[in-house]
């Protein structure tokens, strides 16, 4: 193993003084680390060695990408139609139901009036697509095709066809790299469909699942109940599925039930996703007030959200 | 003439591509920490060329596709090829399974580390995700070492100033 090139390699190491370097890097490690830790620095920098590796990336996803087109392509003509006349009945069952939305969505813009509360607008959306990548094992986060350059923000919500799938948390112009809600960094504000009960899901590092940890042992909660976005907090706009209650467990001795839910979204295999745009209010402050509940949503039982 | 450097960052590109090729996800924690390996093998075996700095802007380039705090894995690998720095003279006369050990021992090391990083800056996890690729690893060394060692001939004849 050992060649006659050990001595001329030698010699170039001892010339180089690793130690010095060493201590250096190390100094300059530490110091990139605490600024990244305490603020936001680094984020051009990021920006800069992500755009570099989005090539990379794009290269990593095409035999992903590849099979996909072979797979259209290549596909036999009796399963296109199938699949067309499948798409077909849903897309009419699907704007049936869109038709009863309208009259619905009228009603309620007209009661909404009466009310004097502001009516909430339809939201905006852009369909982004997720790169082929897994990242750090630990963490749940994926790379976006969309990014800065086609209006992505830091802090817009994801959906898929089920529900909420995540938030953009750093934008790299072409590319943007998001949080999914099952990440344990992740938390969600959300209330219970039943009865407008509002507490927040936390991600718990598992695809399957995510926790409520913020509910007192006298919470209306059962197992089957669906949690929808609430809307406070302005990230994510309200009204859309989160998850649904699999398993509300007292038994421990402590002051919180344990409190399980499924995501709604499909996260292990999810492919594209909905970027939401919320229509601007007039202002952030507006925008949260307009989130406040209305009479019809606040019967929540007094102290059961504490 | 001197042996090109291409190739070796060729391998590290290829090697940090390996590290976010998609997988199932049963199996995410058995891939082997491919970059870790790679940076050990130059550092072992062209120290003068692959050094402390090299492996910090690999370590970067892991920072910034992991997402995870910029500079972790930089200082990690910097301290692994460090200790191979001060260690390769030993290292390269030592049978295979004694290297394939001591090449274990660092890549730990290099765990802690992160687990150290991790735990200052608030969440530590030592699951599966983490120890997996090092046990990975330790079944590729071998074969990695056998191929990378062709390549590096190959180069090294190329090279009169090795001689």
């Amino acid at each position: 193993m050992v060649s006659s090139s050990a001595n001329s390699e030698a010699r170039a190491y001892r010339n180089a003084s690793p130690g010095l370097r060493f201590f250096l890097a190390a100094v300059l490690c530490l110091s990139l680390m605490y600024l990244d830790h305490r603020g936001t620095y680094l984020e051009e920098i990021r920006a800069y060695v992500g755009g570099a590796m989005y090539p990379l990336q794009v290269a990593i996803d095409s035999p992903a990408a590849g099979v996909r087109w072979m797979r259209e392509n290549f596909a036999l003509r009796e399963r296109l139609i199938g699949e067309n006349t499948a798409l077909r009945r849903e897309s009419l069952i699907a704007s049936a139901e869109l038709q009863r939305m309208a009259a619905l969505r009228a009603e309620n813009t007209r009661f909404r009036a009466l009310l004097d509360s502001k009516s909430r607008v339809p939201d905006r959306v852009v369909v982004g697509e997720i790169l082929a990548i897994d990242m750090d094992p630990l963490r749940h986060r994926v790379i976006l095709n969309k990014g800065g350059r086609d209006g992505a923000h830091v802090g817009q919500a994801l959906l898929d066809a089920g529900g909420v799938v995540g938030q953009i948390t750093r934008d790299r112009g072409d590319s943007a790299e998001a949080l999914l809600v099952t990440d344990p960094d992740h938390a969600v504000p959300v209330e219970v469909v039943r009865n407008g009960l509002r507490t927040i899901a936390m991600g718990t590092g598992d695809l399957e699942r995510l926790s409520l940890p913020f509910m007192t042992r006298n919470a209306d909660i059962k197992a089957g109940d669906l949690l929808v976005t609430s809307g406070l907090g302005g990230a994510f706009p309200a009204g859309y599925p989160v998850g649904t209650v699999t398993k509300v467990d007292g038994s421990s001795g402590d002051a919180f039930l344990e409190v399980a839910a499924t995501p709604a979204a499909s996260l292990d295999r999810l492919r594209e996703v909905l970027l939401v745009f919320q229509q601007p209010g007039p202002a952030a402050g507006d925008a949260a007030l307009a989130d406040v509940p209305t009479p019809e949503t606040a019967a929540v039982p007094p102290g059961s959200q504490e | 003439m001197k042996a090109p450097l291409w190739p070796v960052w060729l391998l590290m590109l290829l090697a940090l591509a390996a590290e976010l090729l998609p997988l199932p996800i049963a199996v995410q924690p058995l891939r082997p920490a491919w970059t870790t390996m790679a940076v050990i093998y130059w550092s072992l075996m062209w120290p003068g060329r692959f050094g402390v700095w090299s492996a910090l802007v690999v370590g970067l380039f892991i920072d910034v596709a992991h997402g995870s705090l910029l500079g972790q894995h930089a200082l990690s690998l910097s301290i692994v090829t460090y200790l191979v720095l001060k260690l390769h003279l030993q290292m390269r006369v030592f049978p295979l399974w004694q290297l394939t050990l001591s090449v274990i021992a660092l890549m730990f090391l290099e765990l802690f580390v992160l687990l150290w990083i991790d735990g200052a800056t608030g969440r530590a996890e030592f699951g599966p995700g983490r120890w997996g690729p090092v046990l990975a690893a330790s079944f590729f060394w071998p074969v990695m070492m056998a191929g990378m060692d062709r390549l590096r001939e190959r180069l090294e004849r190329r090279d009169s100033s090795f001689n």
